[in-house]
């Protein structure tokens, strides 16, 4: 569904992501993870349109949408949620998700019917004409979920949504996203919490130093040298299976 | 009414008819050459004011919509320093108006504008524009709409520079502003506190952890800020007028000056400043007196449609 | 909504209805022409800067384009004013989306989007004190022919419906607006246009609409105001006082509301009559007209600090309840 071939990023001579290559299936789940700096920021941001890219490409569907703007690759069926969130502050839970259901309808009772559909998925009925300022961080993670998926897409980028939650939390969050999953969504998610991690994704993409460095199950990724070294630092792979050796 | 147009206005005045006649009757060449000094001389007090707008813009990240109504009301406290019983000559006034002024800025600062430099920008314009609107129609209830000259002695006298005349206090002016801002880059890289002010520009939470007390670095560079708009009102005085719509004509030049030299560049405001006086200069040249004055907006539409960052700003 | 707010509605209506029948004079009419007429301007400034967050400080701009295509097209070319009027209004519509699209492919936005407004605006006041189409500083005199075919009225009731029916008209054209998807899209911009981009939203596009609009309405309230006065000269058509009053009664009563403006018109030339009847009170004052205006501008630093919901704010219910865009 979704091709990134080489696609390559520099940001004042330094490459922040280098001939990196993913691929994304119709039914899939995949996680990009990689110690801090590594690039997946930025290639997300490619991928979403407000980066463009110095080199590469990225191809949805098989059509090629690289460089186009952030409402064009909404419009091709990819949403995403932002590391930060970024709700509107003073507009209502409803308010926020219609302005996301609105990318399919033009009618206000079609798109708020939606929208309540979404948010009674998403658990934030009760919030629903609470300010969009006033959520807790937890509620706003669903809210950023709840309106990415008013806008239909076929494939859901997820930055960082665990971020800040606490384990119950990230628990539920999880369980949502395994709903929209089933839902007919593709899934391409960065995260640092690897209790998610394993939770949700079928394979494993490490991204470190701008590069992909490996890529299969999330077993797999574990306990791989390569990846052990590049989170723990050169040598800690065989330090590792030496103290373990020693035990 | 174009800064450009009162000063030929006065010149006509002071020259009797006869001279500046004299000045119409000259080729083509030479007015330019004219045309070219005389901005290049108003640019240079421009310079000075643009300096105090893109300083409060680089330290405090403040665009101070109030800049030229500030200018404005120092104009008019040099006139009333001027008139009797003082008497005082706007050239002697100037340490008296420049220090008042640094007082009264920081003070504003204080008082009321730093309570608001961590908001929205948007905010902190429309404070200003708040404030300039306060400041414009205070200065037009107490002074009236007229507007108000000084006659120095020596405002008549002209000095030849090359086929050019220019008025003895223009030269003086443009001497004194280019001094001022001399004296202000050193007391920008020699000074402690004119270190500390960079420091608090370049990365203010910083300063804050090296035990800089930032709401007074803040207050003082608002009060420069100021303070460089009285120095620029003594020497503004001597050849040009004030009334309380002045405020209105500078804001949008010295906006055009620090918008085209850079936000928060001293360099940029100094080209800039010498640029846009000419600029001025060249367009009630060739345009007239009235179609003249659009070079600013203009410059200034264009900078921003083209070059948002100026000639040495940073990228935003 | 609400059974009680609407019948709240009905009788404000009525009761701006009923106004001239009850404070009959010339006075009383012309009075309330101006904070109708305030009003609507402010509305057509609420749409871009309120509803969208394009702060604009140039918006007499479109105001003072309307003015002088009507009053040109009647006075040098003989066109009936009421024909005038709608080129007036796709005047200032096309000044908006010219502004819209050159100021927004730039990418400005905030303090630098107010300030290009307030340059064009510049531009605008120059080019009529110079161009001979517009007779420069002199101002068009439009010759007094009082009849409804030449849109001029001896009565002065008769403009002051004119104003309800522009205000209500106004206010109308904004409640749509927040109950459609453009709307909808507007405040989404306003709020995060990151965000809103990503859900889709072609922010460009949308600005530049949303201020063709703005725009359009705005010129075609300078037609009115030169039918009302028959005067128009480059500094009331392009001077920035009138961007800074339809600026300030949109702030303080609400910017994004849709009684925002009404509300705000209404308070300002409350405490403006207050002001000056104080003022005339003092020894010696002479012209007390700058004392209100002094006022003006110490009530915009108190809303912005304080207020910067506008006065609707003050009544709307906090902590949790939405303002509902």
């Amino acid at each position: 569904m979704l091709e990134v071939r080489s696609l390559t990023k520099s940001f004042g001579g330094l490459a922040a992501i280098d001939q990196v290559s993913i691929d994304v299936g119709a039914n899939e789940v995949v996680a990009l993870i990689g110690p801090n700096g590594a690039g997946k920021t930025t290639l997300f941001s490619c991928i979403a349109g407000f980066t463009r890219p110095d080199a590469g490409s990225v191809l949805f569907l098989g059509r090629d949408v690289t460089g186009l703007p952030p409402h064009r690759i909404c419009a091709k069926g990819i949403a995403r949620t932002f590391q930060i969130t970024q709700p509107f502050a003073r507009l209502s839970v409803l308010e926020n998700v219609m302005i996301g259901a609105y990318h399919t309808t033009r009618v206000r009772r079609e798109a708020e019917a939606q929208a309540i559909d979404v948010v009674h998925q998403l658990g934030l009925s009760r919030q629903l004409d609470m300010r969009a300022d006033a959520l807790t961080l937890a509620g706003c993670k669903r809210l950023e979920l709840a309106r990415a998926l008013a806008t239909r897409p076929k494939l859901l980028l997820l930055d960082e949504v665990m971020a800040g939650l606490n384990p119950i939390e990230v628990e539920d969050i999880v369980r949502e996203v395994r709903r929209v999953h089933e839902g007919g969504v593709a899934i391409l998610l960065i995260e640092h919490v690897m209790q998610a991690v394993v939770s949700l994704a079928a394979r494993v993409y490490v991204l470190s130093n701008g590069h992909i460095i490996a890529n299969g199950s999330p077993e797999q990724v574990a306990t791989d040298p390569v990846v052990v070294e590049a989170y723990l630092g050169h040598g800690a792979a065989a330090r590792l299976t030496r103290a373990s050796a020693d035990a | 009414m174009g800064v450009l147009q009162a000063v030929r206005e006065r010149e006509r005045g002071l020259l009797g008819v006869e001279g500046s006649a004299r000045h119409d009757r000259m080729p083509t060449s030479d007015i330019l050459f004219a045309g070219l000094i005389n901005g290049l001389m108003a640019g240079g007090i421009y310079v000075l004011v643009a300096v105090g707008l893109t300083l409060i813009y680089g330290v405090l990240h403040i665009i101070n919509f109030a800049h030229g109504s500030l200018l404005m009301l120092a104009m008019y406290a040099v006139f009333l320093l001027w008139r009797k019983p003082l008497g005082l000559d706007p050239y002697a006034a100037l340490p008296i108006v420049t220090a008042g002024a640094f007082a009264f800025g920081y003070v504003l600062y204080r008082g009321l504008i730093g309570h608001f430099s961590h908001g929205k920008d948007e905010n902190i314009l429309l404070i200003t524009l708040g404030l300039s609107i306060v400041i414009d129609n205070a200065a037009l209830f107490f002074f009236t709409g007229d507007t108000q000259t000084i006659d120095v002695a020596y405002a008549g006298r002209m000095i030849s520079l090359g086929p050019a005349l220019v008025a003895l206090p223009k030269l003086v002016s443009f001497a004194a502003a280019l001094l001022i801002c001399l004296l202000l880059g050193l007391l920008m890289t020699r000074t402690d506190i004119g270190k500390a002010i960079r420091a608090v520009a370049r990365e203010r939470r910083g300063a804050r952890l090296v035990g800089i007390d930032v709401e007074r670095v803040m207050a003082t560079s608002f009060g420069i800020g100021i303070a460089c708009l009285g120095a620029a009102a003594c020497l503004l005085m001597p050849t040009f007028y004030v009334s309380p719509s002045s405020g209105h004509a500078f804001v949008l030049i010295a906006f055009t000056i620090v918008a085209l030299g850079g936000m928060g560049s001293f360099k940029g405001a100094l080209l800039g400043g010498l640029l846009i006086g000419i600029v001025e200069s060249i367009g009630g040249l060739w345009l007239g007196e009235q179609l003249g004055q659009i070079g600013i907006p203009l410059v200034f539409i264009l900078i921003l449609l083209l070059r948002p960052t100026g000639l040495f700003g940073a990228a935003r | 909504m609400t059974w009680a707010r609407t019948i709240l509605i009905g009788c404000g209506v009525l009761a701006l209805i009923a106004y001239p029948w009850v404070f009959s004079s010339n006075y009383a009419s012309n009075v309330g022409f101006l904070v109708l007429f305030a009003a609507y301007l402010g509305q057509t400034w609420n749409i871009a800067g309120g509803f969208a967050g394009q702060t604009s400080f140039g918006h007499v701009v479109f105001f003072g384009t309307g003015a002088y295509v009507s009053t040109i097209l009647q006075a040098t070319y003989g066109v009936n004013p009421w024909l005038a009027w709608p080129f007036a209004a796709l005047a200032g519509a096309f000044v908006g989306w010219l502004i819209g699209v050159l100021g927004y492919r730039a990418g400005l936005k905030g303090s630098y989007f107010a300030l290009i407004t307030l340059a064009v605006a510049e531009v605008g006041r120059i080019v009529a004190n110079s161009v001979p189409i517009t007779k420069g500083g002199l101002g068009i005199l439009l010759r007094a022919d009082p009849r409804p075919s030449n849109f001029q009225f001896t009565d002065p009731v008769w403009f002051y419906y004119l104003a309800l029916a522009l205000c209500l008209s106004s206010m109308l054209i904004a409640w749509r607006l927040k109950r459609t998807r453009f709307g909808a899209r507007l405040a989404a911009i306003r709020e995060n246009e990151d965000a809103a981009q990503a859900l889709g939203i072609d922010s460009f596009r949308e600005k530049v609409k949303c201020l063709a609009l703005s725009g359009g309405l705005c010129g075609a309230g300078g037609t009115v105001y030169v039918q009302k006065y028959l005067y128009i000269d480059p500094s009331i058509a392009f001077g920035v006082d009138k961007s800074v009053e339809m600026l300030l009664v949109t702030m303080i009563g609400g910017a994004g509301t849709v009684a925002g403006p009404l509300i705000g018109s209404g308070v300002l030339h409350l405490v403006g009559e207050v002001t000056r009847d104080l003022g005339g009170m003092l020894p010696g004052i002479g012209n007390a007209e700058p004392l209100s205006i002094i006022v003006y501008g110490a009530v915009l630093i108190a809303i912005v600090a304080w207020l910067p919901d506008g006065l609707i704010g003050l009544f709307s219910k906090r902590g949790g309840k939405a303002r509902h865009a």
